[in-house]
């Protein structure tokens, strides 16, 4: 097994709304990324998957947010380093990308300037046309055909597509280790969706870098990752293969997911879905949070929130009572 | 804020089985405005000088324009709490006295042309087109002159005088009003409500008065309160060059023009008038900030 | 980029051709003889005709404006009949005191209002944040007059620090333009303050973080230069306070520049002086509009290609 570049153990993260009143978005979550490896992040929106990856990176303010827990990154404790020793790791040894590829351009820099500024950060001594040549290089690596040209342009002049590859570049272009790449393609049409995530797959491919993918479509997931964690209301409830979860989904809520993406080739009257939606981050049902939209939950599922058990090999499930749901799919 | 998360804590409670039950409007911005401190100050004194304004005449404790040789330039005292003028007539009273002149002069200009503004807002926000370029280009041109200068040249054309003042002030009040009721009808006007007023045949009037008009109120509520600021610093400063009230009348500006003949020897005549002025304009931006903080949260 | 500014100069032209005819109306929107109310009252009726020749006013209105304009532009002004001059001659050593002062006036504003703006909408919410949300909204609300003679109470009268006007040296200045900018700079605070919230909120900032850039960097190469946007539009937007804070201020500090000069003018019923300073005003500020509007399209690249 390749190694363990991200370690997250326990990781809670809460955001001040007002004097002494605390939110709780995500609520202690553990998981690992290892290298080479393409692993999704699953959930619907509001689940606290963005707020994970932002906790990792360190990019919530910190007037009003308190993250808990270990991030450990190659060793390093990630929660516990030093401002400037953060900024040597973002952008350098974890790069991050996002849903809105347009806005996340700065509208009035040069793709050059917006791209020299990462590479030059973290590569102190060179010179500017080594600079230029890595710029090149960087987007001929996301397949921009004229590199040249596009160095030149502004985030306007660029499609979508065009803005998420250099979003990829200029992530890329310190060969970071890991990559987080949250919606990378929600904001794309379908065509192009498809040729960021086959860029994303070669990346991996080529330079055996470790992906966190967050997405909410489990079409993409089961095109690209090869792990998922499924999330729910700050809690991981799953963790399985990606074969093995869409196979052999053990929680009511994965189970779901699955069922409410509609196949090609599969008759249904209705299209199953999940009744009512993730609760508010301040009104918490007690006990497992998603009992209240749960078809198997009994009682007893309202006393405690149920905790993440080994219920295979490589497979994890937050459900005390997985064997109905199983009996039952 | 704590009073809020209480009542909504209870109401949560007592709902059981009922549908929370929605707040009006209005009680809901009053209750986000209350929390505003700030506004809410100065919301109380502009209530307070909107008094002053309407009985000031009638409890000045002197008469405002009596003469007294025997307390010229006299000091603040028991007797004058806020100084007396070179006439020895009670810098005070005559605050009090010229609230109405002062507060009056900078309305009506904001009402007159916040009004005037307003329709031609309307019009060419509604109409569009060739009216709607007319009307534009005219605001451009007077927007060409900048500001309390377009009052000055009708001052200087038509003489000073407080209606004058007023009217110039009014004047350059028009544009800045047509530009923000007009961008405020454009955002409106796209609106489905608005489409389905036409769609069922009303006419363009009523659309435009029923329809369009209040969907712009919260614009003009806010620009209109940071208007009447600016009106009140504009009109004291004109009063202040002399092209405005006179010197034997009692208004803010014009008793500070006067007493900065004795800024060396009686500060009092001008530390007091514009003191008073400050914290009015401070009290109607104060007010204009909440509003605008309440009505649009997305400046919060 | 030089065809957008060469695009912005033409577009200017049609606006000052409006507003010289605008001006140049002027003299004839006051009621009553224009002629004998620029001569001034104790004119003979000889001086009285002479002046109706030389404003041209014997002539149909669109003869007199091409009269008018043509002088203009040979740098003849008209004449003040106050001061028995040309009124290019009353200009010439009026002119640099106002420029100076506006300069002076505008440079320490901005750059105050800046700061305060950036370092409040960084600490938003926090003491240093109310506190100079204090100041701005303190500083839009006080009437520049007497903001200037507070200054002019306490630091020259009282303690003696600086004269309390003319302009015998560099001190003379530093009063009236603290009287003159600080509305500029209260409001310039308030802008920067919330342009600054507005874009530290926007994705491409989390992507500079992200990129792993030093907080300053983020805050000045990202967030600042995208405000620098809006804090050039309503910079221009506030010359025209500026320019009749000049006339106040000037008053305030007896400093013989060109806003004195316009109310010395009104004052004596001095139309032709007033009448060229309108124009110079008005021609000023659409001037300084313009520049910005050209510093606009540099900083952003948005706005070019339109």
């Amino acid at each position: 097994m390749a190694e363990t570049l991200l370690e997250v153990k326990d990781l809670k993260t809460e955001f001040k709304r007002g004097k002494k009143d605390w939110i709780t978005a995500v609520n202690g979550v553990s998981f690992q990324v290892r290298a080479g490896e393409i692993v999704g992040l699953v959930g619907e929106s509001g689940c606290g998957k963005s707020v994970t990856s932002l906790s990792v990176m360190r990019l919530h303010s910190k007037h009003n947010t308190r993250i808990t827990g270990e991030v450990t990154f190659e060793g390093k404790h990630l929660l516990e380093l030093k401002e400037p020793e953060m900024q040597e790791i973002r952008g350098n040894e974890i790069s991050m990308i996002f849903q809105e590829p347009m806005s996340a351009l700065d509208p009035i820099m040069r793709i050059e300037d917006q791209l020299t500024e990462a590479i030059s950060l973290h590569n102190q001594g060179l010179s500017k046309s080594e600079v230029h040549a890595r710029c090149v290089r960087a987007l001929k690596l996301v397949g921009i055909p004229e590199p040249e040209m596009t160095l030149r342009n502004y985030p306007h002049e660029l499609s979508g597509g065009m803005c998420q590859r250099v979003m990829i570049a200029m992530a890329m272009s310190c060969e970071p280790k890991l990559l987080i790449a949250d919606e990378p393609t929600t904001a794309l049409d379908v065509t192009i969706q498809a040729q960021i995530l086959a860029l994303m797959e070669q990346i991996r491919n080529e330079h055996n870098t470790g992906i966190l993918l967050i997405t909410h479509d489990l079409g993409v997931v089961a095109e690209t990752c090869s792990r998922v964690i499924v999330m729910y209301a700050g809690n991981i409830v799953e963790e399985a293969p990606v074969k093995e979860l869409f196979r052999n989904p053990h929680h009511p809520y994965t189970k779901g997911l699955i069922e409410s993406v509609p196949r090609l080739g599969r008759r249904v009257r209705r299209l199953p879905s999940i009744p009512g939606s993730v609760p508010d981050l301040s009104a918490m049902p007690s006990g497992c949070r998603f009992a209240p939209r749960c078809a198997y939950a009994r009682p007893e599922c309202s006393a405690r929130l149920p905790e993440l058990v080994e219920v295979g090999p490589d497979h994890k499930c937050a459900c005390p009572f997985y064997a109905n749901v199983r009996k039952e799919a | 804020m704590a009073t809020t998360e209480k009542g909504s804590a209870s109401s949560g409670f007592a709902a059981g089985e009922e549908l929370p039950r929605a707040q009006s409007p209005v009680k809901q911005f009053i209750k986000k405005f209350l929390r505003r401190k700030t506004a809410v100050a100065g919301f109380i004194f502009i209530v307070f000088i909107l008094i002053l304004a309407v009985i000031g005449p009638n409890i000045t404790p002197y008469d405002p324009n009596a003469y007294d040789y025997n307390a010229i330039l006299a000091a603040p005292n028991a007797a004058h709490i806020w100084g007396t003028d070179e006439f020895g007539r009670d810098v005070f009273s005559r605050i009090i006295a010229g609230t109405q002149l002062s507060l009056g002069t900078a309305l009506t200009a904001s009402i007159l042309g916040t009004a005037g503004g307003v329709v031609l807002g309307l019009i060419a926000g509604f109409f569009g087109g060739l009216i709607d370029s007319f009307i534009m280009r005219v605001c451009d041109v007077m927007f060409a002159f900048p500001s309390i200068l377009l009052a000055i040249a009708i001052v200087a054309i038509i003489g000073p005088g407080i209606t004058n003042i007023m009217i110039g002030l009014a004047v350059f009040t028009v544009p800045s009003f047509a530009r923000i009721i007009r961008g405020a009808v454009l955002e409106v006007r796209g609106e489905l409500y608005v489409e389905v007023a036409k769609s069922i045949g009303c006419s363009p009037a009523r659309i435009m008065f029923v329809h369009i008009f209040p969907g712009t109120l919260q614009a003009l509520i806010v620009n209109f309160t940071m208007n009447v600021g600016g009106a009140i610093l504009s009109a004291s400063s004109l009063s202040f060059l002399g092209f405005g009230a006179s010197v034997t009348q009692a208004e803010w500006g014009a008793i500070l023009s006067q007493g900065r003949n004795y800024l060396a020897i009686a500060p009092h005549l001008v530390l007091f008038p514009g003191l008073v002025i400050f914290l009015t304009v401070l009290a109607f931006n104060l007010f204009g900030d909440g509003l605008r903080d309440t009505l649009d949260p997305k400046l919060n | 980029m030089g065809k957008y500014i060469l695009k912005r100069v033409l577009s200017m032209i049609p606006l000052l051709f409006v507003v010289s005819i605008l001006v140049f109306l002027f003299i004839h929107l006051i009621p009553g003889d224009a002629a004998r109310q620029v001569a001034g009252a104790t004119a003979t009726a000889g001086e009285v005709e002479a002046v109706r020749k030389q404003l041209g006013l014997d002539q149909p209105l669109i003869p007199q404006y091409i009269q008018w304009i043509t002088g203009i532009f040979h740098g003849d002004l008209g004449i003040s009949y106050t001061n028995n001059t040309t009124v290019a001659e009353l200009f010439a050593p009026r002119l640099p005191i106002t420029i100076y002062l506006t300069i002076c006036s505008i440079t320490w504003s901005v750059l105050i209002g800046i700061v305060i703006g950036v370092v409040a909408a960084i600490n938003r919410g926090r003491t240093l944040d109310m506190l100079g949300m204090l100041i701005a909204i303190a500083g839009i609300s006080l009437p520049n007059f007497w903001l200037g003679l507070q200054l002019m109470q306490i630091f020259s009268v009282n303690l003696g620090l600086l004269p309390t006007g003319g302009l015998e040296d560099w001190r003379g200045y530093i009063l009236p333009s603290l009287a003159m900018g600080a509305g500029i700079m209260a409001i310039l605070a308030r802008v920067t303050r919330s342009s600054m919230i507005e874009n530290l909120g926007k994705d491409y900032v989390r992507t500079a973080r992200a990129k792993g850039l030093p907080e300053s960097r983020v805050i000045m190469a990202h967030a600042f230069k995208n405000s620098s946007i809006d804090i050039i539009t309503v910079t221009a937007l506030q010359i025209g306070a500026l320019i009749a804070g000049s006339v106040v201020v000037e008053t305030v500090f007896s400093i013989p520049g060109l806003g004195r000069l316009l109310v010395d003018s009104i004052g004596f019923r001095d139309y032709e002086v007033i009448q060229a300073l309108i124009l110079f005003f008005s021609f000023e500020y659409m001037v300084i509009n313009l520049i910005a509007d050209v510093l606009y399209a540099l900083i952003n690249p948005r706005v070019r290609y339109e």
